[in-house]
C-alpha cells in the first residue's frame, strides 16, 4: 500500500512538474559555428546563465564562419518553438538583417553579440568586443615593443571582406601610430610600412603558410600581426623554421586558454583578451530580464578587451600571464 | 544432341503475368549462322538473353556442346565459350583497341614483375590484338588508338573481334548494324562470315531482312514466346517471312524445302 | 621503355604551371629559389596527397566531399591518442589512418553496394566527420606532441635547399599510384569502370569491388595526409582540412581529371595542387591582394575544364 501510494505521488508530481518546466521561457542561442572554442566557451556561459535565471535555452549554429543561411533557418526554427528572445552572433552582417527585421516586428528581443550586424541598430541591443579597440591595444604594445625601431609589418588576416577582421587589422594599425581606415571600414588598411599580407582563414596551416610566403618576400619583417591565436601559433612555426623567432614580434587577439600559454612560452608576444563567457551572460540575464519584465535593453554594452602580455612594454598598461589564464576560455590544464 | 553446338529446350520465363517464354526451343548447329528474327514481345531478347547467361529461365534445358549447363550470370557463359556483342558494344570509348579488347581478362607479365608486381604484359596485348583484327581482315590503324576515335562500324569491328578471339563456340551478336550505314554494314556482314569460317557458331538477332537474308544459313523464328519456324533463306521469299513472323501465314502452309523445323 | 611525351591531358596544366612559374620568377626575384620552392612543395604536401584519393574516385565518375574533415578527423584522433592517452606514435598513428580508412570504407559501401550518388553521400560523411571531429576535440587544438609524430615534417638537405620528408613521401605516393594506374590491371579497371560501368560490368570487371576499393584506398590516404598535417603543424588541429575538401577536387580538375570519369592522369592532379601553391605563394610575393587569388582559381578552374571539354570534342571522330 506504502509503495503504491509513493508511486501515485511521484507520477503525480512529475505530472505537474512537467508543465511548470514547459512553461519557462525560452531564449535562443545562434553562435557563429560550432568550431571555434570562443563560440563554444559563449555557449557554456549562457547555458549557466540560463539555469540561473530560470530560462529555457536552445543553442544553433552556423554550419562555418560565413554561413548566413543556416543561422536565419536556426531563427525561424526558435521563433517557431516558442522563443521571445534571440542572441545571435551574426556570420554575414548585412544578409542576417531582414531576418532580425522580421524576428523584430514579431515582438521578439534580438540581441547582437561579439558581431555588430550592418546597420548596428537593426537589433534591439549589442554586446560585444571592441575589436578596433583589441587591434588597437595591441597596435600600442607593439609600438612601445619596436622602441623606436622601424616597423616593417605583416599581417596575417582573416579573409576579404569581414568586419571583425578588418576592425581588429585596422585598429592595429591604429595603435602602432600609422594610419588606418575608420572604424565603419570594412577594407584592410595598408600603409607603407606593411610589406606583406596574407588571408589565413583564422586557421594555423594557412597561418603557417602565409607566413612563410611574406617571409620569402621579405625576410625582415620584424612585427606580425594575426588574427588570432591559432595563425599566430602558425605564424611561430614558420619563422622557427626560418630560424627568426627570436627577432619578430608577434601579436593577436583572442585571449584562449591556448593562446594565453603561447603568450607564456614567448611564442606571442601579447593578446587582446575577450570575455564571451561574459557577452553570453549578459546576453541570457538581458533576455530573462525582458522576459520578465518587459524591459528591453539598448544601445551598445561593452564587455571589455584585455591586453595580455608576459613583458610589459612601456608606457602601456597590460596584465600578466597568471591574469590572463584565470579569465581564458578553452581547455584550462 | 547431333552436332548441335547450342541447344535449348522448352524454356519457360515469366514476368508477374506475362510470359515472355512459354516452351521455347532453339538449336544452333556448328559453323553455322543461325539469325534469330521475331516481333517486338516475341521473346527474342528473353531468349538470347537466356542462352547468354544474362538471365535464368524458371525451367527448361540447355545444352552446350551435348553438355547441360546452368549459367547464372553472363560470366558463366563466357567461361562456357559463349560470347555476346552487346547492342551498345560494350567498350570503354576512352581506352585502346587493345585494352578494351582485352578488357576484364588482361594478361599479366611472366615472372616476378606479373606475379608480385602486378603488372600488364602491353606489348603481348598489343600483338595479340594486331593479330585477332588482322586474322579478321579488320582494317584499323593502331592498337592503341582509343576507340572513341574510330568509326561506329569499326567500333563494331572491334567489339566482333573481341568475341570472336575469345570463343570457343558460340558468339551471339544483338542487331550488330542496326546503327551502321551501307558501307559499314556490309563490311561487317563480311566480317561475321569470317567468324563463321574461322569455326564459330553464330546468332545473330536483327530486324534487318536484306541483311538477314544476306548471311544466314538458317532463320529462327521466334513468335509469341516460342519457335515457330527454322526457315532455308535460298528456299523461301522474304515477305514470306515476314509473313511467318507476324503470325500471318503459318508454316503448316509452307513448302516442305522451306521449313526445316519438322515438329508442329 | 620508350620514354613518351605527357599525354595531351597533362600537357596543358604542365604548360600552365611553367608559365606561371615564368610569370612570377619575372616578377620577383625571390619566387625561383630553391628555398622557395621548397616552401611552395611543403605548402601543397597536404592537399596534395589528398588529391591521389580524390583522382582515384573521380576517375570512377565519383566525387569525395569529405576528403578535408576526414583528414581532421584522422588528425584529431592521432593525436589525442598520442598525447592524452599516451599511446606511442605509431600506435597512435595507425589508429588515426584506421578511422579515416573506415570512413572511407563507409563512403566506399554506400556508393558501391547501396548505390547511393557519392556526392550525397559524401555530403553526408563530411558532415559525420566534422561534427566527431568536434566533439571529441572539444574544439581546442591538441598540442605536446611526441616528436616521433612530427619527423615527417622534418628536412634534410639537397644540394643546398632544405627538403621536407614529408614532400618525399607526397612524391613517392604520387609514383606508386602512376604506376599502379598505369601498369596493373586493377589500375585500368579503374578507368573501365569510370569510362563504361556496364560495359566493365559486362566484360567480368567486379566492378562494385572497384568502386569499394578507391573509396578505402583514398581513406587510407587521406588518413597518411592527416599525418602530413599534423607533421606540418605541429598540433592536432580540429579546424584542419575544411578547405582542403574542394581545394583536392580543384587540384584533380585543374590537372585535367574528367569529372565524368574515366580520363585523367594522376601526375596531373600533383600539377594541378602546384599551380594552385603556386598561385598563392607568387601572388603574395608580388603583394597582390588575397581576393585576385581566389579570383585566378576560379579562372583556372573554368578553363581546365573547357580546354579539357575542347580537345575531347576535337579527338573524336
Amino acid at each position: 500500500m506504502g509503495a503504491a501510494r509513493l508511486t501515485l505521488i511521484a507520477a503525480l508530481a512529475a505530472v505537474f512538474a512537467a508543465p511548470a518546466r514547459a512553461q519557462q521561457p525560452i531564449i535562443g542561442l545562434i553562435t557563429k559555428t560550432e568550431s571555434n572554442p570562443f563560440f563554444v566557451k559563449m555557449k557554456e556561459g549562457a547555458l549557466a546563465a540560463a539555469q540561473h535565471d530560470g530560462v529555457r535555452l536552445l543553442t544553433a549554429a552556423g554550419a562555418n564562419d560565413g554561413d548566413n543561411v543556416g543561422q536565419v533557418t536556426a531563427m525561424e526554427n526558435m521563433i517557431a518553438a516558442g522563443a521571445k528572445v534571440i542572441l545571435i552572433t551574426v556570420n554575414d552582417s548585412k544578409a542576417i538583417v531582414p531576418a532580425i527585421r522580421k524576428a523584430r516586428a514579431k515582438g521578439i528581443l534580438v540581441i547582437a553579440l561579439d558581431s555588430p550586424p550592418d546597420p548596428v541598430d537593426a537589433v534591439d541591443a549589442l554586446f560585444a568586443t571592441d575589436n578596433y579597440e583589441a587591434g588597437s591595444l595591441i597596435g600600442s604594445y607593439a609600438r612601445a615593443a619596436l622602441g623606436g625601431k622601424p616597423a616593417k609589418i605583416a599581417t596575417l588576416d582573416l579573409f576579404p571582406g569581414h568586419p571583425v577582421g578588418a576592425q581588429r587589422h585596422n585598429g592595429f594599425l591604429k595603435g602602432l601610430g600609422l594610419p588606418a581606415p575608420p572604424k565603419s571600414s570594412n577594407e584592410l588598411g595598408r600603409p607603407p610600412q606593411v610589406v606583406c599580407m596574407a588571408d589565413s582563414y583564422g586557421n594555423q596551416s594557412k597561418g603557417q603558410a602565409g607566413m612563410e610566403n611574406c617571409l620569402q618576400k621579405d625576410p625582415d619583417i620584424n612585427l606580425v600581426y594575426t588574427i588570432n591565436e591559432p595563425t599566430a601559433a602558425g605564424a611561430f612555426k614558420a619563422l622557427k623554421a626560418a630560424g627568426k623567432e627570436k627577432g619578430v614580434v608577434i601579436v593577436s587577439v583572442d585571449g584562449g586558454c591556448q593562446g594565453i600559454r603561447d603568450i607564456a612560452s614567448g611564442a606571442i608576444a601579447a593578446t587582446a583578451q575577450q570575455y564571451p563567457l561574459k557577452m553570453a551572460a549578459l546576453g541570457v540575464d538581458a533576455g530573462a530580464a525582458f522576459v520578465k519584465t518587459g524591459k528591453r535593453p539598448t544601445g551598445y554594452i561593452n564587455t571589455g578587451v584585455t591586453l595580455i602580455a608576459a613583458k610589459p612594454a612601456a608606457g602601456v598598461d597590460s596584465k600578466d600571464v597568471k591574469t590572463g589564464m584565470s579569465l581564458c576560455f578553452g581547455k584550462r590544464d | 544432341m547431333n552436332g548441335s553446338v547450342l541447344q535449348a529446350k522448352n524454356l519457360i520465363k515469366r514476368y508477374g503475368h506475362v510470359t515472355a517464354l512459354d516452351g521455347a526451343d532453339f538449336e544452333l548447329r556448328a559453323q553455322e549462322i543461325l539469325a534469330v528474327i521475331g516481333d517486338n514481345g516475341a521473346g527474342k531478347s528473353t531468349l538470347i538473353k537466356a542462352l547468354a547467361g544474362a538471365l535464368i529461365p524458371d525451367s527448361g534445358e540447355i545444352w552446350l556442346d551435348g553438355l547441360r549447363v546452368h549459367f547464372k550470370n553472363p560470366i558463366d557463359a563466357r567461361r562456357a565459350g559463349i560470347e555476346t556483342v552487346f547492342q551498345d558494344l560494350a567498350v570503354a570509348p576512352a581506352m585502346s583497341i587493345a585494352e578494351n579488347l582485352f578488357l576484364g581478362r588482361e594478361i599479366r607479365r611472366a615472372g616476378f614483375a606479373g606475379s608480385v608486381l602486378r603488372m600488364l604484359d602491353k606489348r603481348r596485348m598489343i600483338s595479340e590484338s594486331a593479330a585477332h583484327l588482322a586474322e579478321l581482315r579488320i582494317g584499323v590503324g593502331t592498337m592503341t588508338q582509343s576507340v572513341e576515335t574510330l568509326s561506329g562500324g569499326q567500333r563494331q569491328s572491334v567489339a566482333v573481334a573481341r568475341s570472336a578471339a575469345f570463343a570457343r563456340h558460340v558468339v551471339i551478336m544483338d542487331e550488330p548494324t542496326a546503327a551502321l550505314g551501307v558501307k559499314e554494314s556490309a563490311m561487317v556482314l563480311e566480317l561475321i562470315r569470317r567468324v563463321r569460317d574461322r569455326g564459330l557458331a553464330v546468332v545473330l538477332i536483327s530486324h534487318n531482312m536484306p541483311h538477314v537474308f544476306e548471311i544466314a544459313d538458317r532463320i529462327h523464328v521466334q513468335r509469341l514466346g516460342k519457335r515457330v519456324a527454322v526457315l532455308n533463306p535460298r528456299e523461301i521469299s522474304m515477305s514470306d517471312t515476314v509473313a511467318v513472323m507476324t503470325g500471318a501465314l503459318r508454316p503448316q502452309e509452307l513448302p516442305a524445302a522451306s521449313d526445316q523445323y519438322l515438329a508442329r | 621503355m620508350r620514354v613518351r611525351l605527357p599525354r595531351p591531358a597533362t600537357l596543358g596544366p604542365l604548360l600552365a604551371l611553367a608559365v606561371a612559374c615564368v610569370f612570377f620568377a619575372t616578377q620577383s626575384d625571390r619566387f625561383w629559389t630553391g628555398e622557395n620552392l621548397s616552401l611552395v612543395l611543403q605548402q601543397v604536401m597536404v592537399v596534395g596527397v589528398l588529391a591521389i584519393g580524390q583522382t582515384l574516385i573521380i576517375l570512377t565518375a565519383g566525387v569525395d566531399l569529405s576528403c578535408g574533415t576526414i583528414m581532421a578527423l584522422g588528425g584529431i584522433v592521432m593525436t589525442k591518442f598520442a598525447a592524452d592517452i599516451g599511446l606511442p606514435a605509431s600506435a597512435a598513428i595507425a589508429a588515426g589512418i584506421a578511422v579515416t580508412t573506415l570512413l572511407g570504407a563507409v563512403n566506399g559501401v554506400l556508393v558501391s553496394r547501396i548505390n547511393l550518388p557519392p556526392f550525397i553521400v559524401t555530403l553526408g560523411t563530411l558532415n559525420i566527420a566534422f561534427a566527431l571531429t568536434q566533439l571529441y576535440s572539444h574544439a581546442q587544438t591538441v598540442t605536446e606532441l611526441p616528436s616521433a609524430m612530427t619527423s615527417l615534417g622534418g628536412t634534410f638537405r639537397l644540394g643546398g635547399t632544405s627538403v621536407v620528408y614529408g614532400v618525399v613521401l607526397m612524391l613517392a605516393l604520387y609514383g606508386f599510384t602512376w604506376f599502379a594506374l598505369r601498369e596493373t590491371a586493377a589500375g585500368r579497371h579503374v578507368y573501365a569502370v569510370g569510362n563504361n560501368p556496364e560495359a566493365s560490368r559486362l566484360t567480368g570487371i567486379a566492378t562494385q569491388r572497384v568502386l569499394f576499393g578507391v573509396y578505402a584506398l583514398a581513406g587510407v590516404l587521406y588518413g597518411i595526409a592527416a599525418l602530413l598535417s599534423v607533421a606540418r603543424t605541429g598540433v592536432g588541429d580540429p579546424n584542419a582540412g575544411q578547405t582542403d575538401n574542394l581545394d583536392a577536387i580543384t587540384a584533380v580538375v585543374i590537372g585535367g581529371t574528367s569529372l565524368f570519369g574515366g580520363r585523367g592522369a594522376i601526375l596531373g592532379s600533383l600539377v594541378g595542387a602546384l599551380i594552385v601553391g603556386v598561385f598563392r605563394n607568387g601572388l603574395t610575393l608580388m603583394g597582390v591582394s588575397s581576393v585576385y587569388q581566389i579570383l585566378i582559381t576560379g579562372i583556372l578552374v573554368i578553363l581546365a575544364v573547357g580546354t579539357d571539354q575542347l580537345s575531347r570534342r576535337g579527338a573524336v571522330a
